[in-house]
């Protein structure tokens, strides 16, 4: 037994993937924590989405079900799960039940190669940007199945065009993503990477966020990829395949219950590993805003600096690092105050209770989040998360502000606008890398 | 893959072989990765599996094929395609075994954390092979193609 616990613990020392060190108890415990991960950010994505919508529409949202509406994901898994399941009488039964299944597996899939920071990654391979891209044009197959497989003609129509418009954003994901690529070569060795850690380590070393270097040309390109990724996983403005459910049906119709749900996570998924892309590529994925400044170097005994004798010391390190603690903490203060904002009323004792009884662990994990060790650890992981969630939020801004495409306009927003300005962007960025070195030698001179 | 590719055949049903077809693109693309070859395992799920099956699907699916679905699903000389079919197979073992010598070069062995950088030095690198020139006229060819079929489809030019 005695090998087991060595082979567990001899992982920590390294400082690779678990993946990269082909430790296969680690590997496991990185899936369960993605899988995990991945489902509860589904559920508060589901709460948030209509909360948010609603405060944008100047209405309250869901308040009844538990306080401030905090429990209705949880009745509406419940519903679904419960929900009688219905299969066309003419329905192919085999790919019926394959369709959702394979839109799941792509959703999931590109989690693998998702950084969550230097070695927090399920693994890190070489074609890690590739394999993303890959994978989540896979969920195409899936609902064009799923449109087929209904056997009635709303369905196939909703999923020919959702597919129609999916491949089509991903010739403009595709272009932005590459003249990223290109950044990363602008290195001492002239080779870049396409490895989603070694991005954002090229990011670091060349001391700026991709959305700003060369500016504007790395904005437009975040611009170009933010526009495509939302077109890519059927989302508002985008959003005429779902959204035909109001005006005639999408290609989930003939799905009710578990099945409807599962594309529901799937849609939630892809939204997540998307903006994930988006983050790691442009904005830097676990690094702090400001990476390379550093400020003058100070001690509090016990707190900081860092056991890790090459992390840096910084006053502004310290402050960034207390950005997680502070942000629970803030979340649990609004949990109070929401609670003595609460009317007292007999019937809703329990729930005042529960929402102070929330704030309360979401102020213990901000208090956790204050002790060295765990802070340390979990900073990159709390800034991609933050990164991510701002994303979240402006998929549900668009959603509360943008009026639908209609098709035509949606497949010549994508073929005539974003694909001659990914091009453009991808010859000045090759350009412009080209220049650099000479433009920083003639400035020299110059100045 | 071989389940695949027998499933693709055996299929009345032309999603059903399609979706095997998948499958097999997919295994295919597992061969790649175990033969060190993890960038071209990503292409082939890139273009393979997620764009020429998607248009596969389209296909099939628009097509009404209840006229297809009754026919016979092998054809009646069966037995001389198994015979064609086994001289095909004996033919590529004597190649195989007893042939080395038409294929000289053996296999390259790139580092695989360094597959990409490999692939692209093959490519552009004057010393290590230079294949840029057979690259842009495969990508020729391709658009030879493409306009061939913009003229058939086109009512009007």
């Amino acid at each position: 037994m005695r090998w087991l616990i060595d082979y567990i613990l001899e992982y920590l020392k390294s400082d690779l993937t678990p993946g990269g060190a082909g430790n296969l108890f680690w590997i496991t415990v990185y899936i369960l924590l993605v899988f995990v991960g991945l489902s509860v950010a589904v559920i508060c994505m589901n709460w948030l989405e209509r909360k948010i919508l609603a405060h944008m529409q100047v209405r309250l949202g869901p308040m009844r079900v538990g306080p401030h509406g905090l429990l209705q994901p949880i009745a509406d898994a419940l519903k679904l799960l419960l929900k009688e399941d219905i299969m066309p009488a003419e329905a192919d039964a085999v790919v019926f039940w394959v369709a959702p299944f394979i839109v799941v597996l792509a959703a999931f899939t590109v989690f693998v190669v998702v950084p969550f920071g230097p070695t927090h990654a399920i693994t890190d391979m070489n074609i890690g940007i590739l394999f993303m891209l890959g994978v989540s044009s896979l969920s195409v197959l899936g609902i064009v199945t799923a449109g087929w497989a209904s056997n009635s003609h709303y369905p196939l129509i909703g999923a020919l065009r959702s597919s129609a418009q999916m491949v089509s954003y991903e010739v403009a994901m595709g272009l932005a993503v590459i003249s990223v690529i290109l950044m990363t070569s602008l290195n001492a060795e002239g080779t870049g990477t396409l490895s989603m850690i070694g991005i954002v380590q090229a990011q670091q070393a060349q001391h700026t966020w991709f959305v700003f270097k060369f500016f504007p040309l790395g904005l437009i390109g975040f611009f170009i990829f933010a526009v495509a990724m939302v077109a890519e996983t059927n989302r508002a403005p985008f959003d005429l395949p779902e959204a035909e459910s109001e005006l005639t049906a999408g290609f989930h119709t003939e799905y009710s219950g578990f099945r409807w749900s599962l594309f529901f996570l799937a849609e939630y998924s892809a939204m997540i590993a998307v903006s994930s892309i988006a983050v790691t590529l442009w904005l830097g994925g676990w690094l702090r805003p400001f990476p390379s400044f550093h400020g003058p170097e100070v001690a509090i005994p016990y707190f900081w600096p860092p056991a890790d004798p090459s992390a840096p010391k910084g006053v502004l390190d310290l402050v960034f690092a207390l950005f997680p603690g502070i942000t629970f903490l803030f979340l649990g203060a609004m949990c109070f105050y929401n609670t003595a904002r609460m009317p007292k009323h007999p019937l809703l004792k329990i729930q005042t209770i529960g929402l102070a009884g929330f704030g309360a662990v979401l102020a213990l994990i901000g208090l956790i989040l204050f002790v060295p060790p765990v802070r340390d650890r979990v900073g990159d992981i709390f800034w991609f998360a933050a990164k991510v969630a701002a994303f979240m939020y402006l998929y549900i801004w668009y959603r509360g502000t943008f009026p639908r495409y209609r098709f035509d306009q949606l497949m010549k927003v994508g073929w005539k606008i974003l694909l001659p300005t990914g091009l453009v962007l991808l010859i000045l960025t090759a350009g412009a890398g080209f220049l650099e070195d000479p433009v920083k030698e003639w400035l020299k001179h110059v100045l | 893959m071989i389940i695949g590719g027998i499933l693709v055949i055996t299929r009345k049903n032309a999603v059903h072989s399609a979706m095997a077809l998948i499958t097999t693109l997919l295994a295919q693309a597992g061969i790649y990765l175990m033969l060190y070859a993890p960038f071209v395992a990503g292409v082939q799920i890139i273009l393979y599996a997620g764009g020429i099956m998607v248009l596969f699907l389209f296909v099939i699916m628009l097509i009404s094929i209840e006229r297809n679905m009754k026919e016979r699903q092998f054809n009646k000389q069966w037995l001389v395609g198994i015979a064609a079919a086994a001289a095909l197979g004996g033919l590529f073992i004597a190649v195989y075994t007893k042939g080395k010598s038409l294929f000289p070069e053996g296999r390259l062995n790139f580092d695989e954390a360094q597959n990409t950088q490999g692939v692209a030095a093959l490519l552009y690198d004057q010393h290590q092979g230079m294949y840029m020139f057979s690259f842009e006229i495969a990508s020729l060819l391709l658009l030879v193609a493409i306009i061939g079929a913009v003229v058939m489809a086109k009512k009007r030019i």
